[in-house]
């Protein structure tokens, strides 16, 4: 059995990890570019959201590779997620491509349901399983804490680039780690060596929020690596949604201590209800990020997703009691990175304006 | 001590085609005075595009239309945030956000009535907490509540009765609109007569289908072009939820599942010459459902046309795809 998984970001370190940890053969897709899209465009329905088009993509890609097997998550609505897998099944079947699916789904009836699929996949004494799946999880932490550190460093270096170069050097390591002090070790260097990159001193960094659909925020090849964008444009990025906060939210149902969302107490009156997906946590988190001080903030969201479009809707009810400028954008195949510069340009340009006036009125 | 009458405005849009009686009944024996927006026309879908966000569905714009159109004229809009109507099923998350989608984007805003229904987890309990959130808006309580629920049922369970013969496809009170004299008969009820005609099964939500401006009247244009057309409503719950039953995973769209289960339910009939789709661009859960059905009956080698509706939809453009698509069963038919 060699399996395979879709990717989301930096997740395939975090996966692989844990598959590998109880046994498996992993072959990870090929990282997403521009190839993976077509492939993925060319057989999933036109009007499908983006995630389950990249994701055909990397199936497709991965099976070029040997994989036979795809492990991945499912869902019980409303957002479309949770039918991603049996329309790709469908699609798969359609044109010859033949994988085995293990669907992780949220348990209907008994939480055995997930555990018969563990079992199914387990290849090793669970000890050991149990032990690749916290170093997953180190695994997570550790990017995570990296990639703060880098969206902080990205508008303030003196040559752009060169905190991307360690950041990715230091992924490539985290991928070899087989414990805990070595990815302790990874983190430590990665850090120092981002400390002494040396920085320009040159006007002040704006900040900026970005919220939206969690694959589109965390996927740099759909978003057109938005965030370096942003870093060389001289703003610092800050974002509610992480890796580990995500597995911590959604698979450990928010038992570790970590800084969680909590939209009930953010998003209203704006949005008084879940919507599905991550629309209610991208109203909440703007309303946070307001609160916090920032700049502005961008909503990210494939074309079509419902739980986006209700958050998009609300958002000039939240730009208005909370004077934060909200930019939405859809990202889907057709989207273009000329035109993407362009809006971002002219909003970071507004931010400024904006900053200066505010700060020349507080005279 | 309050006996005001409420002038409640209702939006005629989304799932007012599903459940409009129902309301009405419910509002009018509350003793409010229930004003229902006019059909769709073109004024009140430009209205619905100038106001709602441009990645919305069609059929959400049109919704904003009709409540900017009854904004200023009510005491208050009836949006209920419809989170779930049958238990563990959703609708769309547009409809989960909807009330608050409407007060960012009306000025001035009416107050909104946006009682959620959620029956997903406890469909007695959420139907209960539903009808007495409804009243509780209009400061009803007690027995006159437990009455108009009754009241409300029995016209609402007529009417869906009504739908499944055939007799009145529209909602409630556009009735005038229907020649009755079998439009859209359900082919149990047709017997021999319909030798002649194709039958021609139109899927699709209640609110693009029976909505004669934003649809299009596809099942108009189908019956002139000499088809007999079967609509979900037509069949009963019993035949689509069995059709459902062997898709691998249950569908959590009540809609969706509406959908897939007349498709796969028609496609199996062989006197069923074939399918049309009628979806609205950026309809999220069709572009899944719709992609399943239309793979599956293209593995049967039933005939599926899908039509996607947006506001930039020509109507001749769509008449001559329509009219493609009968010629062909048509030729097929006598091949």
């Amino acid at each position: 059995m060699k399996v395979t998984f879709p990717h989301m970001g930096h997740l395939w370190l975090v996966l692989k990890a844990a598959l590998e940890g109880i046994g498996l053969e992993v072959v990870v897709p090929p990282p997403c570019t521009r190839r993976t899209l077509e492939l993925g465009v060319r057989h999933a329905p036109e009007s499908a959201c983006l995630p389950l088009k990249v994701n055909l993509g990397n199936f497709l890609e991965a099976k070029e590779l040997g994989a036979d097997t795809i492990v991945m998550a499912g869902g019980v609505g409303p957002c479309r997620i949770g039918y991603y897998a049996q329309v790709q099944r469908e699609i798969l079947r359609d044109i010859g491509c033949d994988y085995e699916m293990v669907v992780f789904e949220p348990p209907d009836v008994h939480f055995s349901e997930v555990w018969d699929k563990v079992k199914y996949l387990n290849r090793r004494p669970w000890q050991e399983g149990v032990r690749g799946v916290i170093l997953a999880w180190q695994k997570a932490c550790a990017v995570d804490s990296l990639e703060q550190e880098l969206q902080q460093l990205r508008p303030r270096e003196a040559k752009p680039g060169q905190a991307d170069a360690v950041f990715q050097r230091a992924l490539r390591e985290l991928d070899a780690a087989g414990g805990r002090g070595e990815i302790k070790k990874i983190v430590k260097k990665a850090k120092s060596e981002m400390a002494k990159i040396p920085r320009h001193t040159s006007g002040p960094v704006l900040r900026v929020g970005i919220v939206g659909e969690i694959y589109t925020v965390l996927e740099p090849m759909v978003n057109l690596n938005i965030e370096r964008r942003l870093g060389v444009l001289g703003v610092e990025v800050v974002r509610g949604l992480f890796l580990s906060r995500w597995i911590n939210d959604n698979l450990f149902k928010g038992l570790l201590p970590l800084p969680g969302h909590h939209p009930e107490k953010t998003a209203p009156p704006f949005l008084n209800h879940f919507v599905g997906g991550h629309g209610w946590e991208s109203v909440g988190d703007t309303v946070t990020f307001a609160r916090h001080g920032c700049d502005g903030v961008i909503q990210l969201a494939p074309l079509t997703c419902m739980p986006e479009i209700v958050a998009h809707s609300v958002m000039p009810a939240v730009q208005e009691a909370r004077g934060i400028p909200v930019m939405t954008i859809y990202l889907d195949e057709q989207t273009g990175e000329a035109g993407l510069q362009t809006r971002l340009e002219a909003f970071v340009d507004m931010l400024r304006w904006h900053k200066g006036r505010k700060a020349a009125q507080s005279f | 001590m309050k006996n005001k009458k409420w002038r409640l405005g209702v939006p005629r849009a989304l799932f007012y085609y599903y459940y409009g009686p129902w309301w009405e009944t419910f509002f009018q024996a509350l003793g409010a005075e229930v004003v229902v927006s006019p059909p769709t026309s073109k004024e009140i879908m430009d209205l619905g595009v100038s106001l709602a966000v441009a990645e919305a569905c069609l059929p959400v714009k049109v919704y904003y239309g009709h409540a900017a159109w009854l904004a200023g004229q009510v005491d208050a809009l009836f949006v209920p945030r419809l989170v779930s109507v049958e238990k563990k099923s959703f609708i769309c998350p547009k409809l989960m956000g909807l009330p608050d989608m409407l007060r960012a984007a009306l000025k001035p805003c009416p107050p909104i009535i946006d009682t959620t229904v959620n029956l997903a987890r406890q469909p007695e309990e959420g139907l209960a907490a539903a009808v007495q959130g409804m009243a509780r808006a209009l400061g009803v309580k007690g027995s006159r509540v437990d009455l108009a629920m009754a009241a409300a049922e029995a016209r609402y369970h007529a009417w869906l009765a009504g739908q499944q013969q055939g007799d009145s496809m529209a909602a409630a009170d556009c009735r005038e609109e229907e020649p009755a004299s079998g439009v859209y008969r359900s082919s149990s009820s047709q017997g021999k007569e319909s030798r002649d005609a194709l039958q021609i099964g139109v899927i699709g939500h209640g609110y693009l289908i029976y909505d004669q401006y934003l649809g299009m009247d596809i099942p108009g244009k189908v019956k002139r072009l000499g088809g007999k057309v079967i609509l979900p409503e037509n069949l009963t719950t019993l035949q689509v939820e069995k059709a459902c039953r062997r898709l691998p995973k249950r569908l959590y769209w009540t809609l969706g599942r509406k959908i897939m289960g007349a498709a796969l339910y028609l496609m199996e009939q062989e006197n069923v010459a074939g399918l049309i789709h009628l979806t609205a661009f950026g309809c999220g859960p069709d572009s899944l459902v719709g992609d399943l059905a239309e793979r599956y009956a293209r593995r049967r080698g039933k005939p599926f046309l899908l039509l996607t509706l947006d506001e930039h939809t020509g109507e001749a453009g769509l008449n001559t795809r329509l009219e493609a698509f009968m010629d062909m069963l048509y030729r097929r038919r006598s091949a």
